[in-house]
């Protein structure tokens, strides 16, 4: 049976947390994330939970600390945000060479400077490349329904690698919705215990972690790594399933929002997708085709599967919430462009750079994008496709 | 499961490779034969030998093994060449070209 809660976002996947009921959770606090180790220290605490939780003194060390942990056989996971993100930057590729299952409840925050509190993609941007699997989300469901399935991806025999859990930081983290939660017993089942083949900790078949790879071997290694995100599209599309007999909520690698018969196309990540939605449903009552690609799983990045669901679409605006300073636009343009460019699409395409440090997004801004790609369609020319929204200029 | 190390050598292809690189099991490092890295060996001249056992707590690859209280030849599996032995020993028991 599920039940009814009013939750922010940081409550929401610290619930999860300790439904997941994790070995070991060690933490360094940094907003807008400093909640969810908040919320799980009250739940150690108070005997909720039997997670050794391990209170390190910097980011460096908290995932060095969830990495051993892991490596010894623990399921482990540790949360952070923003420049906290860029103080684990060594232990991230550690992390994912190793092939160790890992959760990191990442809380979307731009990176100094100058800084800034706020929201924007740049911290986990920075990331994408590290061999993590990141997940998004638009709202506090997504982020607590993200939660419950990323250890069951994380840990399959087909995949072993660490998973970012994404959510926009203050606009979900800390804004109170009323979402939906499994019972305890319903999630301990569906995440079920982590049983690893080989650990450290076992006494009868020590093992060594992180040997040295010289030039001969290194890029072999690489490519072995590779492997495991070959499969984890499929992983991640398998546990969607599960869950969704279980909660009834539906996922896949990204959600299609009145897609299917749309001319115009906004492709973007996180909680402006809410937004955009209310923009689409204003469009659509004026008979507007527009529509919505939202991205949850961006690495690995799904691109067949998203140019096959963009082969329709006359212009398609991509929305970055990080800058790239390639001078050509932002990761998720360059992304989606080379995913349109490899389909041999004929869709006009622009990457607008749009929320960054927390700059508000409003309906009537995700309107104007839809009219932007409308006057791309009627001059046949994309026009500049590095643009700022939402800029004073 | 111990990994079989022996299914990694240099011409291992990517696939032959454990995940992570991780090695399954327990003195594993007895199968590799690091020796094969040296260009330059040292040699055991037996009757210089006076076994005051100066050279082998030097190696840094355990290679020179003790029976009976005595030294015997050296591991050369092992032995990366590094001469240390050599430095080591008073009475010019052990030589290497290369090294005085």
């Amino acid at each position: 049976m599920a039940r009814r809660d009013r939750l922010s976002g940081n409550e929401a996947v610290a619930e999860a947390l300790r439904q997941i009921n994790p070995d070991v959770f060690p933490a360094f606090p940094i907003t807008p994330s400093t909640e969810i180790p908040q919320y799980f220290a009250s739940f150690v605490a108070n005997g909720k939970v039997d997670t050794e939780f391990i209170p390190v003194e910097s980011e460096h060390s908290s995932m060095s600390a969830a990495i051993g942990a892991s490596a010894a056989g623990a399921r482990a996971l540790t949360a952070t945000s923003s420049c906290g993100l860029a103080f684990m930057w060594e232990e991230l590729y550690i992390a994912a060479s190793n092939r160790l299952p890992l959760a990191l409840a990442l809380v979307n925050r731009a990176l100094s400077g100058p800084i800034n509190i706020n929201c924007d993609h740049s911290d986990s941007m920075g990331a994408r490349d590290s061999g993590w699997i990141q997940m998004y989300a638009e709202n506090n469901q997504e982020a607590y329904d993200n939660m419950v399935q990323a250890f069951r991806i994380s840990e399959h025999k087909d995949v072993k690698l660490p998973i970012m859990i994404c959510q926009d930081g203050f606009i979900t983290s800390h804004a109170v919705e009323n979402i939906e939660l499994l019972e305890d017993e319903e999630v301990r089942s569906f995440v079920g215990e982590y049983k690893p083949e080989n650990y450290l900790l076992n006494p009868d078949c020590p093992m060594a972690v992180g040997p040295y790879s010289v030039t001969d071997y290194y890029m072999e290694a690489k490519r072995n790594q590779a492997e495991g995100m070959r499969h984890v599209e499929q992983v991640v599309l398998d546990i969607a399933k599960e869950f969704a007999e279980l909660s009834g909520r539906e996922y896949g690698l990204f959600e299609a929002y009145r897609l299917e018969d749309a001319e115009r196309a906004v492709v973007m990540i996180g909680s402006a997708a809410g937004t955009t939605k209310d923009a689409i449903d204003r469009l659509r009552e004026k008979g507007e085709k527009v529509g919505l690609l939202k991205i949850r799983l961006y690495r690995p990045f799904p691109a067949d599967a998203i140019a096959e669901a963009l082969k329709n679409v006359k212009a398609v605006a991509v929305m970055d919430r990080a800058e790239g300073y390639s001078n050509h636009g932002g990761p998720l343009g360059a992304d989606v462009m080379a995913a349109l460019f490899r389909a041999r699409s004929t869709a006009l395409a622009a990457n607008i750079i749009y929320g960054l440090g927390g700059r508000d997004v409003r309906v009537e801004d995700m309107e104007q994008v839809f009219e932007d790609l409308q006057t791309m369609i009627d001059q046949n020319d994309a026009g500049e496709t590095y643009r700022y929204m939402g800029l004073r200029e | 499961m111990a990994t079989d190390i022996s299914k990694l050598g240099l011409k291992a292809k990517w696939q032959d490779l454990t995940e992570g690189m991780i090695i399954a099991g327990a003195g594993t490092s007895a199968e590799f034969n690091t020796g094969e890295w040296s260009s330059v060996k040292p040699v055991f001249i037996e009757e210089n030998c006076r076994q005051c056992l100066l050279c082998v707590p030097v190696c840094p690859d355990s290679c020179i093994p003790v029976q009976d209280k005595k030294r015997a030849e050296f591991d050369y599996d092992h032995c990366k060449g590094c001469g240390i032995c050599v430095k080591a020993c008073p009475f010019g028991a052990i030589t290497m070209e290369g090294v005085n």
